[in-house]
């Protein structure tokens, strides 16, 4: 690992292990605390119950014989081995039998349960203790001696009792001794030690294997990207081929970069055509300007030069606006918002917008439209691409051999709608002239007397184009049939 | 046709008072330039906060803002002006221009929309016709120009006394023009309103309505009344 320790902090990797481990262990901590609770006052509870029990039955002893049989039943199960804790001491707190040696002061003194537990001193531990040590061989020392109350008081024994007074005013002690309970909450904290243990070097570890893996595959695709932002457009980020998030991850980045470099790809062209095609119009506008200060001229010539040159300017922006949008409904990526759209209301627009132009140039405009034909699209681009197209058809059928005719038909055909614009004039009889009239500013040889941008088409067909539709030119002998075909399905 | 009017004579309605918000200063400069020339006053504000910081303190008659703007941009402060109460007309002025943007502009509060590149008389015409003093005519039931009448409630057009019969898109035609009487009125604002399409067409589908419907209006009368303003579009006037 080269990296330093804060490097390392500053990594995503290692803050979620860091917090994942910190989760952990705080639950684990949680979970352990409670379970010990819980078992340590169940345990409580057992203690108690079981000296209940003996208390019950000692009860029955003293009913049975009073005193007497009460202090021997105490000595016989004082003998026995076992956790029981007995003990009978007068009125002043003498002990008088039981298996108690010496025991925390004052406990005896108040009735009923022990609030807490209190060490004692079992008969027989503390000889067991002197012979240990070797010492001499003694009687039973008396309570309360303390010979040696430490070592007892280390071993650490403690216990829960019931004292009782009896009706002479004697005082007997029913107890447990807590070493199992204690004992068990030792395991308990051992257990917890090693668990926190474990989780830290499994953190550790988790990082090391799983963190640094996905560090390194981060890493990967950082330093593709930072290729790519250095001009390695067609650069594309990794993938290893496991199908996992990375490379879900990297797929989808590379078909968005795919995507970025084909609109980069359609500015490009668009910008390039705007180049060309606008240098044209521009070098003759400059032109006009040019012979129009040079020579000598009367005040009104100043002024017709300009106004020509405001038509042409405004000429200029129709096309350029033309050209952009275009582009933009080529490149896809027009917000164009879409709605329903009743073509045949459509239809009605537009040849009413036309008629009387139609009927200026001697055109008869027909239109065969059902009542209503509604799809989904923009009603905007679609009337702007039908009057592109009635446009184009009245100026073309003016040369037709008989009266000229524009008819205008809305239909469903299988499963298409078809907005047919059909002129009786020339048409294009050559195919691939047909083919071409549609691309950006083609002008065949015979519409160039005509005047126009050589857009209209072009625009009509990427409207076409962003409705998933078709815009084909088919001979209609005479004259031609632009076909718009929306699919029925819905666009958009 | 009717020789169309030299400009000297065209009467505007009065001098407005025009809040300009554009950062290109050189389009600013133009534009105050251009105004003041047409016999208005225009102040201009080189970002959205200077604009809004004007807008909310003057008391202008039209607005004209540029949707791109330094500090800004010019929906925002348009959307905070109306929120403020604040209810003179805008226009916006957009380099963008697709429809979308347009239905953006307009529901943010804009009156009107055009896209850069544009004509100045395309401007001074849609600015005009937005000012609040003119907008009264929108609740007459009847529009008089001249010896013209034109009654919205009865679709009845009658000039001297003299019914005239129109088709129903020539109705609604001279209704607009009646309604912007004196105002320039541009080819593109007579698609917008009595077509509803945004579109430039490509030949003069407009001029020839409007020249029947002059035809209809004029003829057999001794005035001309609704003239052509070279260079710019068509105005209604009387006497």
């Amino acid at each position: 690992m080269a990296l330093s320790l804060p490097a390392i902090m500053r990594t995503t990797a290692a803050r979620l292990s860091a917090l994942y481990l910190l989760l952990f262990a705080l639950c684990a901590v949680l979970l352990v605390f409670y379970m010990t609770s819980l078992s340590a006052r169940m345990l409580t509870a057992q203690t108690q119950e079981t000296i209940n029990d003996e208390v019950l039955g000692l009860a029955r002893a003293y009913q049975r014989g009073g005193l007497p049989v009460l202090v021997r039943v105490v000595e016989n199960r004082s003998r026995q081995p076992g956790a029981n804790l007995y003990l009978i001491a007068d009125a002043n707190g003498q002990i008088l039998t039981g298996n108690v040696q010496s025991l925390e002061p004052g406990v005896i003194e108040t009735e009923g349960w022990t609030t807490e537990p209190f060490s004692y001193q079992r008969f027989g531990e503390g000889e067991l203790d002197r012979l240990r040590s070797g010492a001499t061989d003694q009687p039973a020392p008396q309570a309360g001696d303390s010979s040696n109350p430490q070592s007892t008081g280390e071993k650490g024994h403690n216990a829960i009792a019931l004292v009782l007074r009896l009706p002479n005013q004697m005082i007997m002690l029913v107890g447990r001794d807590l070493g199992e309970p204690e004992r068990f909450r030792a395991v308990v904290s051992r257990a917890l030690t090693l668990a926190l243990g474990m989780m830290g070097l499994g953190g550790i570890l988790i990082w090391f294997f799983v963190g640094r893996a996905a560090l390194k595959r981060i890493d990967s695709v950082s330093d593709a990207s930072r290729r790519i932002m250095g001009g390695d457009l067609s650069g594309r980020l990794p993938v290893t081929g496991a199908g996992d998030e990375f490379d879900r991850l990297s797929e989808n980045l590379n078909s968005m970069l795919a995507r970025i470099a084909m609109l980069n790809e359609g500015l490009k062209q668009v910008s390039d055509n705007i180049a060309h095609d606008l240098k044209t119009p521009l070098t003759r506008l400059r032109n006009r300007a040019e012979a129009t200060l040079a020579g000598k001229h009367k005040t009104t010539d100043y002024r017709q030069a300009l106004e020509s040159t405001i038509a042409e300017s405004d000429q200029l922006i129709k096309t350029f606006n033309a050209i952009l949008m275009i582009s933009r409904l080529e490149a896809g990526y027009s917000s164009e918002q879409t709605g329903p759209v009743d073509l045949a209301a459509t239809v009605s627009d537009v040849v009413e917008l036309y008629e009387p132009v139609a009927e200026e140039a001697g055109v008869v405009l027909e239109t065969s439209a059902p009542e209503a034909l509604t799809i989904n699209g923009n009603r905007e681009l679609i009337g702007q691409a039908l009057s592109n197209i009635v446009d184009n058809a009245i100026k073309y059928s003016t040369d037709a051999a008989e009266t000229p005719k524009v008819r205008v038909a809305l239909e469903r055909a299988g499963g298409e709608i078809k907005l047919t614009v059909t002129d009786n004039g020339h048409g294009i009889p050559d195919d691939a002239d047909r083919a071409r009239a549609t691309e950006r500013f083609v002008r065949l040889e015979k519409s160039r007397s005509q005047p126009g941008s050589g857009l209209g088409l072009s625009l009509a067909k990427a409207i076409m184009t962003f409705h998933n539709g078709r815009l084909d030119l088919l001979p209609a002998n005479p004259g031609l049939s632009v076909v718009m075909s929306f699919p029925l399905r819905e666009t958009h | 046709m009717t020789a169309s009017q030299p400009s000297s004579e065209i009467a505007y309605n009065g001098s407005m008072k025009i809040l300009v918000m554009e950062d290109d200063r050189e389009a600013a400069d133009y534009l105050q330039k251009a105004f003041a020339e047409a016999g208005h006053t225009a102040h201009v504000a080189g970002d959205g906060e200077t604009g809004f910081a004007l807008a909310d303190a003057g008391d202008y008659d039209v607005m004209v803002v540029d949707r791109l703007m330094p500090r800004r941009d010019g929906l925002s402060v348009i959307a905070a002006l109306r929120s403020r109460g604040n209810t003179t007309p805008v226009l916006i002025l957009s380099a963008l221009g697709e429809v979308d943007d347009r239905v953006t502009g307009l529901r943010a509060g804009g009156d009107d929309y055009l896209t850069k590149p544009y004509a100045f008389s395309e401007l001074l015409a849609r600015v005009e016709v937005l000012n609040r003093r003119a907008s009264a005519r929108e609740s007459e039931t009847v529009y008089r120009v001249g010896d013209l009448e034109l009654d919205r409630l009865s679709h009845s057009v009658k000039r001297a006394g003299r019914e005239i019969t129109l088709q129903p898109r020539e109705f609604r035609l001279l209704e607009y023009l009646m309604r912007h009487a004196g105002q320039v009125v541009t080819r593109t604002m007579l698609l917008e309103n009595v077509w509803d399409y945004h579109f430039d067409p490509q030949t003069n589908v407009i001029d020839v309505h409007v020249s029947r419907l002059r035809g209809k209006i004029e003829k057999g009368f001794d005035k001309p009344i609704l003239h052509t303003i070279r260079g710019a579009g068509y105005m209604l006037k009387g006497g």
